[in-house]
């Protein structure tokens, strides 16, 4: 079956210090949305290549927090936030933080866009405060980034 | 001011007048007096803003023309260009996968049974 997905497209703001993320999914607005929200399902694919996310609590509704870890072997980056405002297929306002770096707080805006036919746009905003902390995420991880991008590519498309 | 020279065009970047200046030598080399014209600043001020972008490498002044215009350098930004592209493909192979989840759910939209919904 010939995929409708189309690949990520990523917007720098030149205004503010944000990266627009946008993706469109070959499934429903509602599982789209559950994939997110679902910590068992969010855990599958969040996170770099080769890490496994280990969940401390992940309560999506809003008012409800988050706190998780991605890592391999014995190191193990903490992440935690805050959902703002959570609404079925349609919305995620939520705080991001790195607990190395606990002032810093990215404002991540995910919008659930049903495009019909069974598909879907999602949009995600990452608001930081700087345009110098802004570039630091974009740079972040780069290293290996390429390499085993490739890697997991392949043994994707070779299912 | 970091080691990094990607860093240091990330940060030479950071500024509106700068990314104006870098947007406008795009279109050609330029005097530091022609620049400085359409700004409310001096041409000291605009000349601040380019040692920072000379700093980072993104730009460079002829040292044998009396008016040593400022040239861009192409290949630095194309450098950033490609930072962004790698931000992209992370994105995009963390997407693949969130495709091959959504492949293995069930086509309901309710919540999956109990073997789904706890912190396993």
């Amino acid at each position: 079956m010939p995929t409708l997905t189309r690949e990520t497209q990523i917007i720098v703001d030149q205004k503010v210090p944000a990266v627009r993320i946008i993706r469109e999914f070959d499934a429903p607005v509602a599982k789209v949305f559950r994939a997110h929200i679902d910590a068992a399902l969010f855990s599958q694919w969040n996170g770099p290549r080769g890490n496994e996310m280990r969940v401390d609590h992940f309560d999506c509704r809003t008012g409800g927090s988050y706190r998780y870890a991605i890592g391999r072997q014995n190191f193990e980056a903490w992440f935690r936030g805050c959902f703002h405002e959570v609404r079925p297929s349609a919305l995620i306002v939520q705080t991001f933080t790195f607990e190395g770096m606990p002032d810093g707080v990215a404002l991540e805006r995910l919008v659930f866009e049903d495009l019909g036919d069974g598909r879907t746009r999602l949009t995600a905003t990452s608001l930081v405060d700087s345009f110098e902390d802004r570039d630091a995420f974009v740079a972040s991880g780069m290293e290996k980034g390429v390499r085993e991008g490739y890697e997991r590519l392949d043994e994707l498309l070779a299912r | 001011m970091s080691a990094d020279p990607l860093s240091r065009v990330f940060s030479a970047l950071a500024d509106p007048t700068r990314r104006d200046l870098v947007a406008r030598l795009a279109d050609g080399d330029a005097t530091v007096r022609d620049l400085a014209q359409p700004y409310d600043m001096t041409v000291q001020a605009i000349s601040k803003h380019l040692k920072v972008l000379e700093d980072a490498g993104l730009v460079t002044r002829s040292r044998q023309a009396q008016r040593r215009p400022v040239h861009l350098e192409a290949d630095v930004l194309d450098l950033m260009t490609k930072w962004i592209e790698r931000y992209r493909r992370n994105a995009e192979e963390r997407y693949r996968r969130l495709d091959a989840v959504l492949d293995a759910m069930a086509d309901g939209t309710k919540p999956t049974p109990s073997t789904h919904t706890g912190d396993s």
